[in-house]
């Protein structure tokens, strides 16, 4: 399983979007949020979800893999990251393969951005930006046993499907304990292909 | 982190901003040449928040040429590296270009403001202070302060305004925040503090917080909510509103505003009848319980489930989780504060805690949750018309002797104690008031009933302002003097748990700019009171609190700069350099009352003080959004900050029969003003809610009621009769004010025109998403 990573709470997010500010402050991205914030039962409640990319491990990356200039590099410890820069064509392939709809374009500069897990403070045994500030703990960066070490009990989920394909992430997502489902399902079901119903 | 160099920016960096930009706003949030500076150089000074009452712990980054360029996160005790998104910005404000740099000055109001020098300002300033008072008595000209400055510069307001104007009115816009608290805490411990730590939040078995949106208010604290939860605490939520904290609560109770006496004074009837309280304790620390008992047993859940617009199961609820808990804790804020029985309703918080022997141990007590960072502190030292440095009495004939001793004047000069903020503002309705010097605040957005405020304001013959920004108040003086933001200058602030902590210096001021500090003083030496207002800096000011604050319950003597940068922050009291200070109250069961116990008082419910009537059906009620601070004067000029939340909305049940983003248009008995409606089924049916931290035509406290607590004076900004209706379109959000010279903001700008805000504020239902 996962070794030291993010973890998503999204039942103590409070939509306060330090994250957001957070992630627009630090070096890599500098002033563009790679984070968005999704409120999932609007109108109805005030619940919050943050977004981040989840580091999909099996089957590795689609971002990268649909990459037609493979601009987009996933390092031995798993972190996929941003397009590189003079390899992006900026061509929303891997916007088009996320699953979680994540990656960004840039469309005047035609070039992709995505979350890299903060490379620059991670590799030097700093938590991302976006964990270290979050108030209540809904991003947290550390490893499973750290994460129950402060919440006992605590169940998370790293395998998502969409349809017939499961994706294993290296991000978690913490789950209710008492509605474990494995997998997670994730996105809305397919119900129409070019003009034919597929349902 | 490496160099960047100008010329080799990446298409990506926004230092490289668009054509026609100029400032933060524009360029999304991000000073222009964020990442140009010498990181590799750079250096972290440690700091505090300027914002609210948590005072998160922050390292400013400083480069090579001594200047703030960002924010780190630091591993203070408070905050354990946690940032909210108006921390994370803060920074961004202190080159920011609507930074005021040199004087303005005008002779009437319908003239524009010029630059002028120091002197000239200072020396007209002072002119215009001798006129008003040898004309009208020294009473005429007051002082109004503000709870975002250092302890030292409210100290030094408060002796300013006695000693070198000799005027009784002065007040500080902490009236407007937590002195309700204060009131009760006072009446009923004797001494206006929380009673324990944030940690003990962690340690508690039941968490009550009334009034309080502590997810967007004083979202760290959040931690240690999680913190308890985490080890199986229970949480219960009172609020008109399911905020992001209620909805994870245990019970919410959505309660209609302005009936949380009769709520409480319920629970505790409850907690009596079936023999939950704790006599033991009772009978040894507290008096008047007698008297509280018989009052509530008037309060059956039956009658207060009527008044609340609650389920009465809930309060029984409510009542066995408080009273059955092993330790309970309740926290409140502004919800509970802004009520004409502000005072009142603290007082049932602290019967509940009082009779469930919740008090003085880890775990177990109250405290309140300041709204503006030195909330607690701006307080203490004497800013407060009927107080003096150390908390004292300024009615209390010992008191002022002591304080005249230390400042080297006759009794019979000292003032006696003036009257609230709000008050002043009506005498300068009645032209008793006519001269005014402000600092560091904004009542024209963040007092109640707009139109009284400018009437008073308009009716002075001379205004001067201290501000580093324009604000909408300062825009209306004949005199602003440009002085430092919290990065500036060093200080201290005490937080809301009375944990006094040290602000350093980051950077030095530009050019023309001063500290309120150096303005004070150098007023006072113009009037004559310079031998007594010889302060070189802030630490020579705190020098001199210290010793005014020796021996009484505000006590800061052994509070010395030094042992705030070692320790990380003490909480007063604190009589000597060896105490290691006093985080959690009451643990040997002694309150700071002469007789050493807990004063329970009797409170009966009353309703508003705006009646319902046909016309005005609903309750309006206010409060604060995550990335908006108070009047909003800072962050609604910093881009990512406006981004967020770019304007105010009018939050409506579903009943009502609006769709997201109708223009709705809110009235009350002081006037009417439209938002865009944010329909969600987190509010009452019978209450519509309105974000404050905006001016006029969009500024809530233009519908607001300015009726006052008797006792604390604070305003009943949280409830009001209103009604809503359909409307043509919303009222646009005004530009900051900027002064001469600054650009106006352009008039096209999205977010201000938006109908709604482009993310939704906590996911309350709009559709559109950045």
């Amino acid at each position: 399983m996962m070794g030291r990573t993010i973890f998503i709470d999204p039942g103590r997010c409070i939509g306060c979007q330090a994250c957001v500010s957070a992630c627009r402050e630090c070096d890599s991205h500098r002033g563009k949020s790679m984070i968005h914030l999704d409120y999932p039962d609007e109108g109805h409640s005030v619940a919050s979800l943050p977004t981040v990319c989840m580091h999909c491990e099996d089957p590795v990356a689609p971002c990268a893999e649909v990459c037609p200039a493979d601009a987009i590099l996933v390092t031995a410890d798993g972190v996929v990251q941003q397009a590189d820069t003079t390899r992006c064509i900026g061509c929303a392939n891997c916007v088009n393969a996320c699953p979680f709809g994540v990656p960004k374009i840039d469309l005047q500069a035609k070039l992709q951005m995505k979350c890299n897990l903060c490379y620059d403070r991670t590799a030097y045994g700093l938590a991302p930006m976006c964990a270290t500030v979050c108030p209540t703990g809904a991003l947290f960066y550390g490893t499973i046993d750290e994460l129950r070490a402060e919440r006992p009990g605590v169940q998370v989920a790293d395998s998502f499907t969409f349809g017939s394909t499961t994706v294993t992430t290296g991000v978690a997502m913490v789950v209710p304990a008492d509605k474990v489902q494995w997998p997670v399902p994730g996105g809305l079901p397919v119900v129409e292909i070019n003009g034919r119903d597929v349902r | 982190m490496t160099a960047t160099d100008p010329s080799r920016a990446l298409p990506l960096d926004p230092s490289v901003a668009p054509p026609g930009t100029r400032n933060f706003r524009d360029a999304g949030g991000i000073p222009a040449d964020r990442w140009h500076a010498d990181q590799n150089e750079e250096t972290l000074v440690p700091t505090h928040c300027c914002f609210c009452g948590v005072q998160c712990g922050m390292y400013l980054r400083v480069d090579r040429a001594g200047k703030v360029f960002g924010v780190e996160p630091r591993n203070h005790d408070i905050n354990r590296m946690r940032l909210c998104p108006k921390g994370i910005n803060a920074y961004q404000q202190v080159n920011h270009p609507d930074r005021l740099t040199a004087p303005l000055m005008r002779r009437n109001r319908d003239e524009p403001f010029r630059e002028v020098s120091w002197e000239e300002a200072l020396d007209h300033t002072v002119a215009e202070i001798r006129r008003i008072q040898g004309e009208y008595g020294n009473d005429a000209f007051g002082l109004l302060g503000g709870a975002s400055l250092f302890s030292e510069k409210t100290y030094l307001v408060g002796k300013f305004a006695r000693v070198a104007l000799r005027t009784k009115h002065v007040d500080y816009n902490g009236r407007l925040c937590m002195v309700s608290a204060a009131g009760a805490n006072k009446l009923a411990f004797g001494i206006d503090r929380a009673g324990n730590p944030f940690s003990d939040i962690l340690l508690t078995d039941c968490l009550l917080i009334a009034g309080s949106n502590v997810g967007e208010c004083f979202p760290v604290m959040t931690q240690y909510l999680w913190g308890a939860r985490d080890r199986g605490a229970s949480l219960i939520v009172v609020d008109p509103r399911q905020t992001a904290i209620a909805r994870t609560a245990d019970v919410h109770v959505a309660l209609k505003p302005g009936t949380d006496s009769a709520f409480f004074n319920a629970v505790l009837h409850v907690i009596v009848a079936e023999g939950l309280t704790d006599e033991a304790y009772l009978a040894a620390h507290a008096t008047g319980w007698d008297e509280v008992r018989a009052t509530v047993a008037e309060y059956p859940p039956s009658r207060s489930a009527r008044i609340c617009g609650v389920p009465e199961e809930q309060i029984v609820q409510v009542a066995r989780m408080f009273a059955g808990a092993g330790k309970a804790m309740a926290w409140h804020a502004r919800g509970v504060e802004h009520h004409s029985q502000g005072v009142e309703n603290c007082l049932t918080i602290i019967n509940l805690c009082v009779a469930t022997g919740n008090i003085g141990k880890p775990g177990a007590g109250y405290g309140t949750i300041t709204g503006q960072g030195n909330g607690q502190g701006g307080r203490e030292h004497g800013q407060k018309s009927d107080l003096l440095p150390g908390g004292r009495s300024i009615s209390n004939p010992e008191h002022r002797r002591q304080i005249c001793e230390i400042w080297g004047i006759e009794e019979s000069e000292l003032p006696p104690a003036g009257t609230s903020m709000m008050e002043m503002v009506w005498q300068m309705q009645r032209a008793e008031i006519r001269g005014l010097i402000g600092i560091c605040n904004n009542p024209f957005v963040s007092l109640p009933n707009y139109a009284t405020v400018k009437e008073g304001y308009d009716t002075l013959q001379f205004h001067a302002q201290f501000d580093f920004f324009l604000s909408e108040t300062a825009a209306n003086a004949h005199v602003v003097f440009p002085v430092t933001v919290w990065a500036e200058d060093e200080g201290v602030m005490a937080n809301a748990e009375a944990r006094v902590v040290k602000h350093n210096k980051a950077q030095e001021p530009p050019a023309g700019v001063r500290t309120d500090t150096w303005v004070i003083c150098e007023l006072a030496k113009r009037l004559g009171a310079g031998d007594k207002f010889a302060f070189p800096d802030s630490r020579s000011v705190f020098e001199e609190l210290r010793i005014a604050s020796a021996g009484t319950v505000n006590d800061y003597y052994g509070i010395t700069y030094e042992r705030l940068e070692e320790t990380g922050g003490i909480s007063w009291p604190c009589p000597t350099t060896e105490h290691p200070g006093t985080p959690r109250l009451f643990e040997d069961g002694r309150t700071y009352h002469p007789d050493g116990r807990i004063h329970l008082q009797v409170v009966e419910w009353h309703p508003p003080m705006d009646p319902y009537s046909e016309e005005y059906p609903l309750s309006l009620t206010t409060g604060r959004t995550v990335a908006h601070f108070l009047s909003g004067n800072q962050t609604r000029r910093l881009g990512a900050l406006v981004e967020q939340t770019p304007r105010p909305w009018v939050e409506v049940h579903p009943s009502h029969g609006f769709r997201n983003g109708d223009p709705v248009r809110v009235v009350t008995r002081r006037g009417s003003e439209v938002f865009p409606a944010l329909v969600t089924e987190a509010i009452r049916p019978d209450t519509v809610f309105v974000p404050y931290h905006w001016p006029v035509p969009t500024a809530a406290n233009a519908l607001t009621v300015d009726a006052l607590d008797p006792r604390s004076k604070i305003p009943e900004y949280k409830v009001c009769a209103a009604r809503i209706e359909a409307a043509e379109r919303v009222d646009e959000v005004p530009a900051p004010p900027t002064a001469p010279g600054q650009l106006a903001y352009p008039e096209t700008q999205v977010s201000r025109t938006d109908p709604l805000p482009p993310t939704s504020p906590q996911g309350r239902g709009t559709a559109e998403r950045s």
